[in-house]
């Protein structure tokens, strides 16, 4: 009996991701946000979570996607990171998926940008590829942002 | 370590302290069964303990103070200030044992015999001389005993040992009367307060703190949850579902600060230690103290608790060993012997205060100047400058103070400063009282719990900001007319005169780059909230001013960290999230911290910035007919309008009275040969007021025009007096006053020692 792994799959842009299921704290429904000004784009808003202020990432941004179709809402996949819950805005949430490491395959070489930082691998499934997210590095800023953040005034 | 033994340290720390104070009070009181009691119950607790997880060393002590103890609970032997010394220094030694049994869990190998010996001896003395007073008196040999034996305690417990000692020595002078009644040992007392305290410790359990935070997180939840539930009651008629939100609410409510309540502690809880500190330390300085303590009930959140621990003690280590005087002393004085330290503590204004008050010979403020003087720490010049009250903050200062020689208790010079920054680190402040003669107050004030603090609730392009109230000074609303004329709004430096004071403005919307719709357009009001960062005030415009409240804060996570706009992020009553703003880093953005005033200079990135800027902002005037001149903001010191009616003439020159003061005038078009003074006087006067060293006089000009942020490069060339150069601004040529040539013109004196 080979070794497999559980992930939590979502969609973006036609793309199917996945991150560890045991990242993941929950899911939950477009919540209201509020937006942070000056910062990075890809900080998409803060929501109330239960009393937990959780920061919201624009997933596309962060993957340098193009953005999600007018009157489309996104869905927030709560993750678990060092520095507590972020939540990752993805356009729809799919299946719990049970994967043989076999399946595995490191990320093609020619991959590149910031998908190559940011996607740790791929399995192959029957009908299509699921890329796996690193989801510490996915909630850091990169490394542009972190410098820049404070526009000169 | 397995749960057991954890456990077991838990429990038995909190015995310890309880013991602590129960030995003290016993000493007051040799005959409450009750205490006695107690005390009996606690060591027995620790015995049975520390058989049973086969610490046999802990066990052999606590087995003599239990013997001990037993003659003692049944009256065969009197408490007495040696008995309590020995008690005390088992305590010590337990608590020392627990310490290494939580370090490396063995309760170590050091020699306890001599401590056992001690209190095996004191159990048959005590039962040879009955219930007599005989007792108390101290034979040679066992203070002998008792010397040997703080070599024996370990360095750790060393220095309290030491204390807890020394008081035998000295035992029937300098103790607390006892009053040694016939010994009425009261064996009916025994029963009744036994079932009464048991049944308090069966009536407590212990929970995790960080329980008790997930359990406020999820009752704040409830409570928007019921908010939501609320608003539904106003569109539905349905009775049954009325009357249940209704009862929702209620208990919603109800459980709310009950939570609330189960993170706060009564300050009691730190004050218990005190008594204990408060009499080692009198004994080991010869004195007698006594603590009154009132308002222990008075409640605070546990984090700030533990944050104030350290500092109370001492600050009650200081008045007893700085405050009150020695007995001899304070009977020459006309004082009873005994002093009094006393605690207080009580709710006001959303705030904790805690006062400590010795009725010792206060702060001596001479001594306090020369110790200073001599450690360095001021120059003479300030010293003799300086008010009382200045002087006696000076004892706050890093690295004072007034002990003559270094001792276990104080000299070591790291004191009242770590108290104050330590209370102003959970957002506190340190008074200090002081009558020379009568004794020293001192009054803490601190916030009731951390996470929560008063804030005005804004808004701007549509979202709502909290600002901390630390930071408020005051708040302007300008209407209509009002507010296009008095905002003189040039570029990006916009000023409104406030009492005739420049308060640059910074406009949230800008800083924060969020658009708005102009609301109301033209005519809207302005709405200033006038802020400070370290001291130096700024206007910040916002669309709106809501209401002030008391609000939660929650950090920001990392991804927000470099945001410097930011402070936090707080949830409000209608369950949306709302960004605190971050006082000094909107100034900073805005670029008007340390602008005209040095300062934040530690802070690298402010000082770079302002090094980088080579942009000076000047104030642009016209001195008489249509003659543009500028002068650097930084020489103003205020813009003034006068009434001509208001000059008034002192020999031949102009004056006004202005601020209590008789302010000079000085007409620039007459000190400046190239300006045409213009053909009618203004009415009012627009004077520009420049001070130096305390001194200022009234620079009269035609017309204040603008202020510029600008990059200027001065060209000098043959100039007429009082024109220092001239400069580019907004495309036209400007003449820079020479303020000070012109001053000097018109009044030779007002420069005397830099001319």
């Amino acid at each position: 009996m080979a070794d497999s792994k559980q992930y939590a799959t979502f969609f973006l842009d036609g793309l199917a991701l996945g991150v560890e299921v045991l990242k993941v704290q929950e899911v939950i429904r477009y919540q209201e946000m509020t937006r942070v000004p000056l910062a990075p784009t890809m900080i998409q808003g803060l929501i109330n979570l239960r009393g937990q202020i959780v920061t919201a990432v624009d997933l596309r941004r962060r993957l340098e996607l193009p953005p999600l179709a007018e009157g489309r809402l996104p869905m927030n996949i709560v993750v678990r990171t060092e520095d507590g819950a972020v939540s990752l805005l993805v356009d729809e949430i799919g299946d719990v998926v049970e994967i043989q490491d076999e399946a595995y395959e490191p990320p093609p070489p020619t991959l590149k940008g910031v998908a190559r930082e940011l996607i740790t691998g791929v399995y192959k499934m029957k009908e299509r590829l699921l890329l796996i997210l690193d989801t510490e590095r996915t909630c850091s800023l990169p490394a542009a942002y972190a410098n820049a953040v404070r526009p000169a005034a | 370590m397995d749960e057991i033994t954890k456990e077991f340290l838990v429990e038995s720390y909190e015995n310890l302290d309880r013991l602590d104070r129960d030995l003290v009070a016993l000493e007051k009181d040799p005959h409450a069964k009750e205490t006695l009691a107690s005390i009996f119950r606690t060591i027995h607790t620790l015995k049975g303990g520390s058989g049973f997880l086969g610490f046999g060393k802990l066990e052999a002590l606590a087995h003599v103070g239990e013997n001990l103890l037993s003659k003692l609970r049944d009256g065969v032997i009197v408490f007495n200030p040696e008995l309590a010394s020995a008690l005390l220094a088992t305590v010590d030694a337990v608590r020392f044992m627990l310490g290494q049994v939580e370090a490396t869990g063995q309760p170590g190998d050091r020699d306890y015999g001599e401590l056992i010996g001690l209190l095996a001896r004191l159990n048959e003395d005590g039962a040879g001389t009955g219930n007599s007073a005989a007792a108390v008196v101290p034979a040679a040999e066992p203070v002998l005993a008792r010397e040997d034996l703080v070599s024996e305690i370990p360095a750790a417990s060393a220095a309290s040992a030491e204390v807890a000692f020394k008081p035998a020595a000295t035992a029937t002078a300098s103790c607390p009367p006892v009053h040694v009644a016939p010994v009425d040992a009261g064996p009916a007392v025994h029963d009744a307060p036994n079932a009464q305290n048991s049944a308090v410790s069966d009536s407590t359990i212990r929970v995790d703190v960080g329980l008790l935070d997930k359990l406020m997180n999820l009752v704040g939840e409830l409570v928007l949850a019921r908010n939501q539930v609320l608003q539904f009651t106003n569109q539905r008629t349905d009775s049954a579902f009325l009357a249940t939100s209704q009862r929702l609410n209620l208990i919603t409510t109800e459980l709310q600060s009950s939570v609330m309540k189960t993170r706060m502690q009564p300050i009691g809880n730190v004050w218990g230690k005190l008594p204990r500190v408060v009499r080692d330390l009198a004994n080991a300085c010869g004195k007698q103290v006594r603590i009154e303590m009132e308002g222990k009930e008075t409640e605070l959140d546990k984090t700030i608790i533990e944050a104030i621990k350290d500092p109370l003690t001492h600050i009650v280590r200081n008045s007893v060993d700085h405050g009150i005087e020695t007995p001899a002393v304070r009977a020459g004085r006309g004082k009873p012997e005994e002093g009094c330290l006393k605690m207080r503590a009580y709710h006001e204004g959303g705030q904790v205060n805690i006062e400590v008050t010795d009725d010792g010979g206060g702060i001596d403020l001479e001594r306090v100047k020369e110790k200073a003087l001599e450690r360095g720490l001021i120059t003479a010049e300030r010293v003799a400058r300086m008010s009382e009250q200045e002087t006696l903050r000076l004892i706050f200062l890093p690295g004072f103070s007034t002990a003559e020689k270094i001792t276990n208790v104080s000299g070591r010079g790291v004191g009242m400063d770590v108290v104050k920054t330590n209370i102003e680190k959970i957002g506190g402040t340190v008074d200090l009282q002081s009558n020379p003669g009568e004794g020293t107050t001192l009054k803490i004030k601190i916030p009731l719990t951390l996470a929560i603090i008063p804030a005005l609730i804004v808004t701007s392009g549509g979202d709502r900001f909290a600002i901390p109230q630390v930071s408020l000074l005051e708040l302007v609303r300008l209407e209509g007319e009002q507010a296009r004329r008095q905002i003189e709004f040039v570029r990006d430096v916009p000023v409104y005169r406030l009492r005739g004071q420049l308060l640059p403005l910074a406009y949230l919307n800008r800083e924060l780059k969020i658009e708005t719709p102009p609301a109301g357009g033209e005519s809207a009001p302005v709405n200033i909230v006038v802020l400070h960062t370290d001291g130096h005030p700024f206007g910040l415009v916002v669309d709106e001013i809501n209401d002030t409240e008391e609000i939660v804060v929650k950090p920001l996570g990392k991804q927000l960290k470099g945001v410097a706009s930011f402070a936090g992020a707080t949830i409000m009553g209608d369950g949306r999230v709302a960004l605190i703003l971050d006082v000094m880093g909107i100034a900073q953005g805005a670029g008007l911290a340390g602008e005209v005033h040095d300062r934040t200079m530690s802070e690298g990135g402010a000082a770079v910035r302002k090094a980088a800027d080579p942009r000076q902002t000047l104030l642009l005037f016209e001195a008489g007919q249509g003659s543009r001149m500028a002068i650097p903001l930084s020489m103003v010191a205020r813009l003034e309008e006068f009434p001509r009616s208001a000059i008034e003439r002192s020999g031949a020159q102009e004056v006004v009275r202005y601020r209590g003061q008789i302010l000079p005038l000085i007409r620039v078009a007459a000190h400046v040969p190239s300006v045409t003074a213009a053909a009618g006087e203004n009415d009012p006067l627009q004077v520009v007021v420049y001070s130096e060293q305390g001194r200022s006089v009234g620079l009269v000009v035609g017309r204040i025009s603008d202020i510029v942020h600008e990059t200027i490069t001065v060209k000098r060339h043959a100039h007429g007096r009082g024109i220092f150069g001239s400069v580019v601004i907004q495309e036209r040529v400007t003449d820079l006053l020479d303020v000070q040539s012109v001053i000097r013109a018109a009044d030779p004196t007002f420069y005397p020692a830099a001319a």
